[in-house]
């Protein structure tokens, strides 16, 4: 085990890159890939990997990109790519094929605003587009926890029970750009965590058809089915957390990361970098004696209900923040978590962020002061408004 | 009683694949072109191990409803503009892992010409290894024969009812442009050549594309008994050149076609997508000339394009 300076597009790619040689005495690696901004330094780090029974092909589209991960996953091959923004809203008709066919293609995203007007900078709302199409979603907030959760990404897309692609996603520049020392586990290690990957619609020699027409009534049942296998990758991923903490040292993070919430009365919910952002804010008002606390949801779909639910249980006001905004409602996180509060609880959103700008404490502190002067929740609130 | 065996319109013979590739059963038009190919691909493929990769197109209708299998090898099916990704995904993992299997792409006009085209072209230039093969019915028939740019000029269409204007893409010419290792177009009707071409494209490694004139008796308001016959009337009028081309290079014509306005115009009065528009035989001629000519300069055959009776 080692620490290595990486980018966290590097370290998504170097993460795949392990995994895939883990599959060598398998049916191999194949990745489709292509380029954009912010995430095309993840495609290029893969593309300069030496990887035993690997193949990295370089398409002409994130549609293509994703239609060769279909065709090498359906083959039985471990498969990965990596997109943002408009690529991955190209590369969306495949994705919900991929989700339909329920094979595990894992992506790296760096979250990226989508145009025009063309704007580079980060937004959760190009993965948040793909919410309800049967992938499951993980956004994290720093390296290393982006490399882990890749690596956790392949087990939990290949598990028997689970079978769909993991969206593993990373705000593009804020955490896609920035270097940072991420530790490293060894090959043997990683071959230990992975077991070959083995889907059971492998197309091999007996004929039958993947992805063919089907009655009303069988759609519903494989919708059913799919609901259930994606209700029940929480599970799954909580168990083979506790493998990979044996294996590789150190604690996966889970689906939802409480920060001081236990005796807060006040609570700030995001994800992605801001969560982090938000647990400094938590470190001050501490000091000045409020009772704040940080949640961050790491895994929107399947969404943690229970767990989310008992964390906001008896929290009178809540912030929710929101580097997206579902145009015509208002934040989608907000839309997600506000069910799921105390009944009388206030829980107010905050649309920060928003086409990548920062969100820096005294933002938060800025929040924090509204969210104090209300009795009620309101409308969501645009961070530049405050 | 019927105590004929079961040979799916097609005599069995010892050399043929032992499964059908497209089982009885299929719910194919009557008279559809991509079922002839398909028993023809039976017989060539023999006991090389096949899977296909088909995008939206009839094809996926053929490959039947859940949980019946209307195509008798492993079948993915993919969104209507990525065969040739998927199939170069799924070839990709065959050769990672030493198998011999042959990844065949079976996509109609729309797919090939139009929407995958991009990805068509891509693959194309990576070179991967995959046989695709365009069944071309000159319109998108699924959703109830709308013009492709693979329609021909003169031809009614549902969303062309007088006709349409413009010329057929050359596919041929765009694809030997790709200097991929095989190009060739197949007549149905004419059996011989056309085993011979889908063997030679089986056995090749590389990036093979090959072209199939498919009647589609539906959208082509035609007969359904006689779709090979208007295969045969397009050959021979030259309207429908029989050709390969190696490596985007050499120029082989096939079939020499005896130029006849009879049989071209025979080839429009039997289809109604002609009729309805009143194309006639010398509206086309001069289009197929031309390219005659062209195709005359690049096989290197010093005769007329059009030799004079």
């Amino acid at each position: 085990m080692s620490g290595e300076l990486l980018s966290a597009n590097h370290a998504a790619a170097l993460a795949a890159t392990l995994a895939g040689r883990a599959n060598r005495s398998g049916r191999g690696f194949v990745s489709g890939v292509y380029p954009i901004t912010p995430s095309t330094e993840c495609m290029e780090y893969l593309c300069v990997q030496k990887i035993e029974k690997g193949k990295v092909v370089r398409v002409e589209s994130e549609h293509s990109a994703m239609g060769v991960c279909i065709g090498a996953a359906a083959a039985g091959a471990r498969t990965f790519t990596a997109t943002a923004s408009n690529g991955l809203a190209y590369m969306a008709e495949n994705c919900v094929a991929a989700a339909g066919l329920r094979l595990p293609i894992v992506m790296a995203v760096a979250n990226r605003t989508m145009g025009p007007p063309w704007n580079i900078w980060a937004d959760h709302g190009d993965a948040l587009m793909l919410r309800d199409l049967g992938l499951i979603q993980i956004y994290c907030a720093d390296n290393q926890e982006l490399f882990d959760t890749v690596l956790a990404a392949f087990r939990l897309a290949e598990d028997r029970r689970v079978l769909m692609p993991v969206m593993v996603c990373m705000e593009g520049f804020i955490l896609s750009h920035t270097v940072a020392q991420t530790v490293i586990p060894s090959q043997d290690q990683v071959d230990r965590f992975l077991p070959l990957t083995s889907i059971p619609q492998q197309l091999g020699a007996t004929p039958h058809s993947l992805g063919q027409i089907e009655l009303p009534a069988q759609t519903e049942a494989h919708r059913r089915q799919h609901h259930q296998a994606i209700l029940g990758a929480q599970q799954v991923f909580e168990e083979l957390a506790g493998d990979f903490a044996s294996i590789f040292g150190r604690e996966l993070q889970g689906a939802v990361v409480p920060y001081r919430t236990e005796d807060a009365d006040t609570l700030i919910v995001s994800m992605g970098t801001m969560g982090l952002t938000a647990q400094r804010v938590v470190d001050q008002a501490r000091e000045r004696g409020e009772k704040l606390g940080a949640l961050r949801i790491r895994m929107l779909r399947p969404l943690p209900v229970q767990a989310i639910a008992e964390q906001l249980a008896g929290k009178s006001r809540i912030a929710v923040l929101d580097r997206d905004i579902s145009l015509g409602f208002g934040g989608v996180l907000w839309g997600e978590l506000a069910r799921l509060a105390a009944p009388g609880a206030v829980v107010q959103n905050y649309l920060a962020g928003i086409g990548g700008g920062d969100v820096r404490p005294e933002h938060l502190e800025q929040v924090l002061a509204d969210l104090k002067g209300r009795q009620t929740a309101g409308s969501p609130v645009f961070l530049e408004a405050l | 009683m019927i105590s004929e065996p079961q040979l799916c319109g097609m005599a069995q013979t010892a050399v043929d694949r032992k499964a059908p590739l497209l089982r009885p059963g299929n719910t194919n038009c009557g008279g559809c072109g991509m079922s002839n190919l398909l028993q023809m691909m039976r017989r060539a493929i023999a006991d090389r191990p096949v899977q296909l990769v088909i995008p939206a197109c009839c094809g996926a209708i053929s490959a039947g409803a859940f949980p019946q299998a209307g195509f008798g090898a492993p079948t993915l099916l993919t969104t209507f503009a990525s065969a040739a990704a998927a199939a170069t995904g799924a070839a990709s993992v065959a050769a990672l892992n030493g198998e011999e299997t042959r990844v065949i792409c079976l996509a109609g006009d729309g797919g090939t010409y139009d929407i995958g085209f991009a990805t068509l072209s891509a693959a194309a230039e990576r070179n991967e290894d995959i046989l695709y093969i365009c069944y071309d019915n000159e319109i998108y028939g699924n959703t109830g024969g709308q013009r492709s740019s693979a329609t021909p000029a003169g031809a009614v269409t549902s969303n062309t009812p007088g006709g349409k204007l413009e010329q057929k893409k050359d596919i041929m010419a765009i694809m030997a442009a790709h200097r991929i290792p095989y190009v060739a177009s197949l007549s149905l009707a004419h059996a011989d050549d056309t085993l011979r071409k889908l063997r030679h494209a089986l056995d090749l490694r590389g990036f093979r594309f090959l072209h199939v004139l498919s009647p589609c008796p539906t959208g082509w308001k035609s007969e359904p008994a006689l779709g090979i016959e208007l295969v045969r009337l397009a050959v021979r009028s030259g309207l429908y050149p029989v050709l390969e081309i190696f490596d985007g290079k050499r120029h082989q014509i096939n079939i020499e076609p005896d130029f006849s306005d009879e049989a071209l115009e025979m080839y429009l009065s039997l289809q109604r997508r002609f009729q309805r528009s009143g194309v006639k035989a010398s509206d086309l001629r001069p289009a197929i000339d031309q390219h005659w000519q062209n195709l005359r300069v690049l096989s290197g055959r010093i005769v007329p394009a059009r030799r004079e009776r």
